[in-house]
């Protein structure tokens, strides 16, 4: 059996301009099996990053590489070990959990026995298993959440990237998502997450990405990331706004 | 400055909105592209006048005082007007209600929300009845070139009908909202809206067709025995036609009926708007739990697991069903035609083959936009691994699945009569349907499926190309069906529709 790649998302050169540059010039490399937060604040480029690495934007230059596959050479190779939840839930009101995750599954030509035993087992531990036969269109937000995370988790994906899953979630919720994602990462999977809650990728994240302008401008353990801020800072919080107000300053 | 909270201050805040909506309708939000609209729109109006000619030539020399038979024509016309304007402005009063938008907004806010509903009533007016001018005006205008400037008045009956046609919708969709309550009256006004819409076209048919054996409205309108039974020359029932042709005493009486009934709506009906809302807005709150029993787990590849997402969405919501089966409606007609003129040979199919043609075209554009721009997570299936040319591949083959099942019926009826009309037919709603799929396609822009009645207003270049087209294809049909080689150049009209969509339509 081969190894799987050291790196599980690797971007080179990676740049979008739309009015201005959003993503400028980004190296980014995430390891295999790592929990990685993306952090930086509202319009540093993060969603940006994650929508040019799950293939809904195009770079308008670099490269994307996902386990290895050349993802803008083959994107449908490299969709298939991914899976991709934004803060705003989509799935279809008029579909039942279990309709949804069948309708994923076939997306993802996942074998239809498989695919039913992971999502009622998924379904079962996202607490939604009073639910599966109900219709979405009266679900609250974090069940939406729920149903979105569990889609995403049906195919199996080995990379999964999140772009803030956790807000408007209730504590019980996001606790329970917390968990799923650190579930898969103890199990060999990558997670790659943006947030605003510095918390959640303090207690979370083995390494974390600060990204600014576009470009990237601290990574590291919490660790590494406090001595990149240069002085003597206790919370993620303050190592955080530290580099991104010396990012700011004009050069 | 207006004093915040006035009736001019809400004014002035509505029309800016509806100002700004309509600019980025008009221009599908590219500023830039104003001056192009404003030559298209030009072009499309002196167009809309050689449209005209040949259809009110005819009546330009209608005296002051028409005969009965003048009388009757006129009136049935406006009452085909009133009635599609009476539908917008239906669907318009139950869009405030349902769509939250603002009202969060200003319900919560210590202004008065009845002065607000006034205002909104008052835009909703001037909305119908600026339309309705924009899309007489080529009519009364040859009538006033060739008949004389009395015709002008038409301008003020247009107006007149349309306060009136908004008075009647208020007041319906109040008085359903308090017999049916919020949870039903969205469905239900905008079926009525929609049977409002066509009831007076495709009643006027069916009579035709009774009577006549034709599909021509006007032929019923003018026949002998409708003119016999219509009430007598000095009715009131007359006063909207004598004010069309130049009655200045009865165009006083037809504006004035139309602005006492508008401002009593408003009066009465402006102050239980805010109630509405109140409760409609509770509706999505209060979502019934819908079981289903299903689990939906098959071995599927991903193009059916496509194709039964779209037909199954599509089968789960009565409302979007409603929507798309009531172009349906307007294929009643012919359907009559056909069960009357069964075992008499060709003729009534001749007649049949481009009015299902026309519905296929315009029923394939409705379920297209639901399966392309009313993709409810488009996302997921843009990060599945899958080619978006295999996406849009199941959702085309979803869509015409749907067309099948619809047209199947009527093509194995024509076929019982005569295979190449039943070939013309096949032919002509596969190029309709793809036609409007693909100009769908072209102008697809991302949103929500509960805003399917909003896709016609959200870009009217898409809208007015995706009619021409089936409008084409239906054309290129009937020449098909009646056997003349003429079909080859409508085929390339509609083939040059089909371009120019594409041409004028957003780059990705």
């Amino acid at each position: 059996m081969s190894l799987p790649p050291a790196c599980a998302v690797e971007t080179s050169g990676l740049t979008k301009r739309f009015d201005r540059p959003v993503v400028d010039n980004l190296d980014l490399r995430v390891r295999t099996g790592e929990f990685y937060a993306l952090l930086g604040p509202n319009g540093a480029g993060k969603t940006t990053t994650l929508k040019m690495v799950v293939g809904l934007l195009k770079p308008d230059a670099g490269t994307i590489s996902i386990l290895g596959t050349d993802a803008l050479a083959d994107p449908v190779a490299a969709k298939r070990v991914m899976a991709w939840i934004s803060d705003e839930p989509m799935i279809y009101d008029k579909l039942t959990p279990l309709e949804y995750l069948a309708f994923v599954a076939g997306l993802w030509g996942v074998d239809a026995d498989t695919a039913e035993a992971r999502a009622q087992a998924l379904l079962g531990w996202l607490g939604l298993g009073g639910h599966v036969h109900e219709r979405c269109e009266g679900f609250s937000k974090g069940m939406r959440q729920k149903v979105a995370l569990a889609g995403a988790l049906v195919h199996d994906p080995r990379v999964i990237i999140l772009d803030e899953p956790l807000t408007g979630l209730d504590a019980a919720s996001a606790r329970q998502v917390k968990a799923v994602l650190r579930e898969r990462v103890a199990n060999g999977g990558t997670v790659i997450m943006t947030t605003h809650i510095l918390e959640v990728a303090e207690r979370m994240a083995d390494r974390i990405g600060i990204i600014a302008g576009g470009r990237l401008i601290a990574e590291g353990t919490l660790e590494e990331l406090h001595g990149q801020a240069g002085e003597r800072t206790s919370t993620l919080e303050d190592t955080f706004l530290s580099l991104v107000s010396s990012e700011a300053v004009p050069a | 400055m207006s004093q915040p909270g006035s009736l001019a201050w809400f004014a002035r805040h509505e029309s800016r909105l509806a100002w700004r909506d309509w600019l980025s309708m008009m221009t599908a939000g590219r500023r830039r592209r104003l001056s192009t609209v404003v030559i298209v729109l030009a072009a499309f109006l002196a167009f809309l006048h050689l449209v005209a000619y040949p259809i009110v030539k005819d009546y330009a020399h209608v005296a002051r005082a028409p005969d009965k038979t003048a009388l009757v024509v006129i009136t049935g016309m406006l009452a085909l007007s009133w009635s599609l304007m009476a539908s917008q402005a239906m669907e318009s009063v139950t869009r405030v209600f349902y769509s939250r938008a603002d009202l969060d907004l200003i319900l919560s806010s210590p202004a008065a929300a009845p002065t607000l509903f006034a205002v909104r009533i008052a835009t909703m007016t001037l909305a119908t009845a600026l339309m309705s001018l924009l899309l007489a005006s080529p009519f009364i205008n040859v009538l006033a070139v060739l008949g004389g400037a009395r015709w002008l008045a038409a301008y003020a009956v247009v107006v007149a009908i349309s306060f009136n046609a908004m008075a009647f919708a208020v007041a319906v969709t109040i008085a359903l909202f308090m017999v049916l309550g919020p949870k039903r009256t969205r469905l239900v006004a905008q079926v009525m809206a929609a049977v409002i819409g066509a009831a007076c076209v495709i009643g006027l048919q069916l009579a035709a067709i009774q009577s006549l054996g034709s599909l021509s409205r006007t032929e019923i309108l003018s026949s002998s025995a409708l003119v016999a039974w219509a009430p007598a020359s000095d009715s009131l029932l007359y006063w909207p036609a004598r004010a069309t042709t130049g009655d200045l005493t009865a165009l006083a009486g037809v504006l004035g009926a139309g602005v006492l009934l508008l401002g009593a709506a408003i009066a009465l009906f402006a102050p239980r708007f805010g109630d509405c809302a109140l409760a409609a807005g509770g509706v999505a709150q209060a979502a019934k739990r819908r079981l289903s029993t299903s689990n939906g787990f098959r071995q599927a590849t991903p193009r059916h697991a496509l194709r039964l997402k779209e037909w199954l969405l599509l089968k789960r919501d009565p409302w979007l069903m409603s929507q798309s089966l009531m172009q349906i409606l307007y294929l009643v007609p012919p359907a009559y035609l056909l069960w009357r003129g069964w075992g008499e040979g060709a003729g009534a199919v001749v007649v049949l083959v481009p009015v299902l043609v026309m519905a296929a075209g315009q029923l394939a554009g409705g379920l297209a936009w639901l399966a392309i721009s009313g993709e409810d997570a488009p996302e997921l299936v843009a990060t599945a691994p899958v080619t978006a040319a295999e996406v849009l591949r199941a959702k085309v083959e979803a869509v015409m699945g749907a067309i099948a099942l619809v047209f199947l019926p009527f093509v194995a009826a024509i076929l019982l009569m005569s295979l190449w009309h039943a070939a013309v037919t096949v032919a002509g709603i596969v190029a309709a349907s793809a036609a409007a799929i693909a100009i769908q396609h072209f102008f697809r822009s991302q949103a929500r499926r509960s805003q399917f009645r909003r896709r016609q207003t959200s870009s009217r270049a898409a809208t007015f190309t995706e009619a021409f087209s089936s409008i084409a294809w239906a054309g290129t049909a009937a020449l098909a069906a009646a056997g003349t080689w003429l079909a080859v150049i409508g085929g390339l009209f509609a083939l040059a529709v089909l371009l120019v969509a594409r041409l004028i339509s957003p780059k990705p």
